[in-house]
């Protein structure tokens, strides 16, 4: 069942796009902001919502790297591996989420905390390696870089983001 | 040297506001557009030859001359933003730091096609380009560029914010137009173009954030002016960027028709103790050149004359210490992942290619490999599939097979890949 609020920005989504259907990406990321990601049942909400078929709607969700159809973690770590990074260090990076986190990408740590998924460019090439946590972009990344970044996270984002 | 794209752009990364942004001469280029009227605009702009900046280098003027201008239909005007090609930084770079020149030039480009509607199609992960764009049309309707009856004209324009929930098909120009209907980015069969039959059956331009934000200049400037930024015979600046293992990696505007040599100054070379062995000059889906190929001109003629293609004008260099065969196989892993899999050729093809190249970066590849991969190429060329996706998914891949062919071959001979 869709929340009071979230059945809210859902009108409010389709007002914006200007038709229900055009909506559907906007409805799944405003139902995964609530819950994290998109289950069956909250995909067949989402239907409901817009008039589409499930299917329909399964259609666009698997289509776009950013709708989750399955659980994640509380943050989601995005790590750009395509050519900039990768000549630049993609893959010390990636070493290091796994020795910090022991998990790689497609995979969330224990305590639900953080899931690392792989990225294509995030346009920041020129800054590489790059990576996001959750919304939030941080360039050329480094294994000092990235122990003040998954502290920061870690800790409730306080104080000013660790951005070089 | 004039920068009329970036020159207000500031150092500390704060968006130009409505007022900074006017008192620069923003919005000078709508209000010299309204006073022309459409036909006006878009001859400034087919005079101005301005060529599309999002990889393919259409003539903007003439792309707009398609539309049934008159038919007194509902038309629609779009700025691509998805910037996913790897290697790409630069409409990022100008819709963080000067929002309102993307707005101002979906504005006249909608003026010049009659359009009433716009969007803005961003890639979610640029949220900061979001919320300085939100900010942005939130000033142009509170001052009256955007809405009804602009700046008292009879001209009115609705812009909006699209935020796409990620995928590199939709930057493609008909994969976008189905997505902001809700529909998988599958790419659509062409003809019809969207200028004829776009968004929901009307006529719809879709234009590249640095495109659309060159028409402003023109309109203000004129297009003599315009013409004369450029180093060759089509008009403007260009953002030229440079990553890789170079000291300075960056984006910056420069006469279009720069040399690839000129770039890499800028970028400082390459980082210290690596020699240059070769580049993609414009994005992950443009054909290497090799590193003795610098005095190219970086405009659209020379860079195709050179055997490869501007793209995006990003370049991508390789360094002696980089293995070639490990670089192609990135590229191709995000083709692969990325192919939206809707005709045969690519959705079989691209995992095949990474998997030969997988076999040769791991030692466990044989001559062979090398042949098939020639022949993927070949089989995924233009014509072959149902998009221009795959023959750009394989450009690097079969120049990089002429180019470093050696390469290849040691890695079957030694059995490993002689980088490691
Ligand atoms: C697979 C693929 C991805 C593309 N991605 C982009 C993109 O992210 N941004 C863009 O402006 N053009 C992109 N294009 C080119 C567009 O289809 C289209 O040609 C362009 O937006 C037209 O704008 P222009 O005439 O101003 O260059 C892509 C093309 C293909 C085949
Ligand atoms: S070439 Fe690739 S991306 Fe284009 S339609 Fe075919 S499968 Fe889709
Ligand atoms: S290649 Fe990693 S940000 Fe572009």
């Amino acid at each position: 069942m869709l929340s009071a609020s979230e059945r809210e920005r859902i009108e409010r989504a389709i007002a914006v796009a200007g038709d229900r259907r055009s909506a559907v990406s906007e409805v799944l990321m405003v139902v995964q902001e609530a819950r994290g990601w998109v289950s069956d049942q909250s995909l067949a909400d989402v239907a409901e919502a817009l008039a589409m078929s499930a299917d329909e709607v399964e259609g666009v969700a698997t289509f776009f790297e950013l709708v989750f159809r399955r659980s994640v973690g509380k943050h989601v770590i995005l790590v750009c591996d395509s050519v900039s990074c990768w000549i630049t260090g993609y893959e010390a990076l990636l070493g290091q989420l796994r020795s910090r986190l022991g998990i790689g990408p497609g995979e969330t740590t224990a305590d639900g905390m953080f899931t690392i998924l792989p990225a294509g460019c995030l346009g920041a090439c020129d800054k590489a390696p790059a990576m996001m946590v959750d919304e939030e972009l941080f360039v050329g990344v480094g294994s000092e870089e990235l122990d003040r970044i998954l502290k920061w996270v870690r800790d409730g984002r306080h104080g000013d983001a660790p951005h070089r | 040297m004039a920068t009329p794209l970036t020159a207000r752009i500031r150092s500390d990364g704060v968006a130009v506001d409505l007022a900074s942004y006017e008192a620069s001469g923003g919005y000078q280029g709508l209000r010299a557009a309204l006073a022309m009227g459409s036909a006006g605009v878009r001859e400034a702009v087919t005079q101005a030859k301005l060529r599309g900046r999002g990889g393919a280098g259409f003539n903007t003027g003439l792309k707009w001359s398609f539309v049934p201008i008159e038919d007194g239909a509902q038309h629609y005007v779009v700025a691509n933003a998805d910037e996913k090609e790897p290697g790409t930084m630069k409409d990022r770079l100008l819709m963080e730091g000067d929002p309102h020149s993307l707005i101002e030039g979906l504005a006249i480009t909608a003026l010049a096609i009659k359009a009433s509607v716009g969007f803005i199609f961003l890639r979610r992960e640029y949220s900061k380009c979001a919320l300085a764009l939100e900010r942005a049309l939130g000033e142009a309707r509170a001052k009256g560029y955007l809405g009804e009856a602009i700046l008292g004209s009879d001209f009115s324009l609705e812009i909006h914010l699209h935020l796409s929930a990620g995928r590199y098909m939709c930057g493609e120009e008909t994969g976008l137009l189905n997505a902001l209907e809700g529909k998988r980015a599958t790419p659509r069969s062409k003809p019809p173009f969207p200028q004829v039959s776009g968004l929901w059956g009307k006529p719809t331009i879709v234009n590249n954030v640095e495109t659309l934000v060159n028409v402003p200049v023109i309109l203000r400037d004129g297009s003599e002016a315009f013409k004369a930024l450029s180093l060759t015979g089509d008009g403007g600046t260009k953002l030229y960027g440079v990553s890789g293992r170079v000291r300075n990696p960056g984006v910056w505007e420069l006469p279009l028709g720069t040399s690839a040599r000129e770039i890499m100054e800028r970028a400082g070379g390459m980082a210290e103790g690596l020699s240059l062995r070769g580049f993609i000059p414009g994005g992950a889906s443009t054909d290497f050149l090799g590193g003795d190929k610098l005095d190219v001109k970086m405009d659209f003629d020379s860079v195709a004359q050179a055997g490869s293609r501007l793209g995006t004008g990003t370049m991508v260099v390789l360094d002696d210490r980089t293995c070639p065969v490990g670089m192609v196989l990135s590229l191709e892993r995000f083709f692969a992942r990325e192919s939206c899999g809707w005709c045969t050729p690519c959705r079989e093809g691209l995992p095949w290619v990474v998997r030969c190249l997988e076999a040769l970066e791991s030692g466990s590849g044989e001559m062979g490999d090398i042949e098939t991969l020639e022949e993927l190429s070949r089989r995924l060329s233009p014509g072959s599939t149902f998009c221009a996706f795959a023959p750009g998914a394989v450009e690097p891949l079969q120049s990089a097979l002429k180019l470093f062919r050696s390469d290849f071959e040691d890695h079957v001979r030694k059995g490993a890949c002689p980088w490691k």
